[in-house]
């Protein structure tokens, strides 16, 4: 942690960041429901420099068999990257950090997806990292969020996500991969917007008690950005434009 | 009734106070909340959404159309394009003195046969259980099978059944129409036939449209002009 390139300048005198942004500012994002016509719900989003592509099926069988569950359906996520998502091919098969992405994104849309009425069945999320940035849980628990919706799977809510950090000794919104590098602390936080219920709570880094409530609210106003953008996905693809 | 319709994405207040939530809404404190993407409506007591997308779920008295996918010595399995298998026992095809070893089961129906069936059991423990005993149901003939989505189902059948007539009576065919999706058309007349499969995938392609009946009849008056 800290300051390993000395030559770059994460936060210049006048709060502009070292992609040109403001403190409180999101890279550009942008998400598409609905992509894929073979899966039963599908997403793409950009989030900075993420590319990433979810596709979902289910309710269907769960194979293997013993691992269906009686009372409820159950829900499988894959978090995957490409080889050629980062500078250094990456080799595919899965690695420790991609076991637990996996891992804290289906535990992060569970909260929101009712599976309770569809016993012994499985609902599959596949999320394809094409290129990866700094932030690429928070862009994919998005997307997978969306594309769920997109599949006709009953959520209480949607779960939008956005990462926050410090960066300089300021706490900052959506750290991006310099910054995740350089940067003092990382937090992404995966939010339902509606039901005001965190669902996604990560911290990399040290933050004290101060920093740490402001990093959070900071970071539920990002996602609160995301969810718009989500539900004008959502709207484009099932109402033309504009609701109502 | 039109002004209370919403479109609702998951997670979306559709309205607060003493109201029953019926199909895909969420009862939180005294908010009513949508848990899909769909067309809110409010009626004078109870609040439900209409999906425009989903899987069918299997829902008991519900007339399906179903494919033979295998059989046992004493059931069927029955594709019925959901997440669960329909379950046909032999006794209800060949009645109640079934033998498994007198009765060869494909001699009735064979794997890919299509059948109109309606769902006669279901719950969270067992697959569901079909019949074809009743009027109208059992093996189908002839027709032609449109896979539309389950959740467009009722904007294909319509208010009272309007859509549906319209299109039967432009195109002079007889439409089996699934919940589960599947429809069969049958028609005396090739012409008939693609006219009312073309008007079937409009619906499904539009089912957001307001108006959409008065579309579709001037699309299949349209075409019989030219």
């Amino acid at each position: 942690m800290g300051g390993r390139d000395a030559t770059m300048v994460l936060l210049d005198e006048n709060g502009i960041r070292c992609d040109g942004r403001k403190i409180d500012e999101t890279r550009k994002i942008m998400i598409k429901a609905g992509v894929l016509k073979n899966a039963d719900g599908s997403a793409y989003i950009e989030f900075g420099d993420n590319k990433i592509l979810v596709g979902i099926f289910g309710p269907r069988d769960v194979h293997p068999k013993h691992m269906s569950d009686t009372d409820t359906g159950i829900l499988r996520v894959r978090y995957h990257m490409e080889p050629f998502s980062v500078s250094e091919r990456k080799n595919p098969a899965p690695s420790r950090r991609e076991i637990e992405i996996s891992k804290v994104i289906k535990e992060a849309l569970e909260p929101a997806v009712i599976l309770e009425k569809f016993p012994r069945t499985a609902v599959d999320v596949f999320i394809e990292v094409f290129q990866a940035d700094g932030g690429s849980r928070c862009a994919a628990l998005s997307a997978a969020s969306v594309a769920l919706a997109d599949a006709g799977i009953p959520m209480r809510d949607m779960v939008a996500a956005c990462a926050s950090g410090k960066v300089a000794d300021t706490i900052v919104l959506d750290v991006n991969n310099e910054e995740d590098q350089a940067g003092q602390a990382d937090m992404p936080i995966g939010y339902m917007p509606n039901l005001k219920k965190i669902t996604l709570l990560q911290l990399d880094g040290i933050l004290t008690p101060e920093e740490y409530k402001k990093c959070v609210e900071v970071g539920v106003n990002g996602c609160k950005i995301v969810y718009e953008l989500q539900k004008k996905a959502l709207t484009d693809k099932y109402f033309g434009n504009g609701s109502d | 009734m039109d002004n209370k319709r919403k479109y609702v994405i998951p997670g979306d207040l559709v309205t607060t106070g003493p109201f029953r939530p019926e199909q895909n809404v969420l009862l939180e404190g005294n908010k009513i909340i949508s848990t899909s993407i769909g067309i809110s409506e409010i009626y004078d007591d109870s609040v439900r959404v209409i999906p425009l997308t989903g899987k069918y779920i299997p829902k008991i008295n519900d007339l399906v159309i179903a494919k033979v996918l295998s059989h046992t010595s004493l059931s069927w399995e029955l594709d019925i394009n959901s997440c669960y298998v329909g379950f046909l026992p032999a006794q209800d095809v060949f009645g109640r003195d079934f033998s498994a070893h007198a009765d060869e089961l494909t001699s009735k129906l064979k794997t890919g046969d299509l059948v109109a069936a309606r769902i006669a059991n279901f719950d969270r423990t067992r697959d569901p259980l079909l019949t074809i005993s009743d009027r109208d149901l059992g093996k189908i003939d002839s027709g032609a099978l449109v896979q539309i989505s389950p959740s467009k189902v009722p904007r294909l059948i319509g208010k009272r059944g309007t859509m549906i007539q319209t299109i039967e009576i432009a195109t002079n065919a007889a439409i089996t129409i699934g919940q589960n999706g599947w429809v069969v058309v049958s028609c005396e007349s090739t012409e008939g036939l693609l006219k009312a499969k073309k008007a079937i995938q409009m619906v499904d392609e539009k089912a957001h449209i307001a108006n959409l009946t008065d579309q579709v009849k001037e699309m299949l008056e349209s075409e019989s002009e030219s």
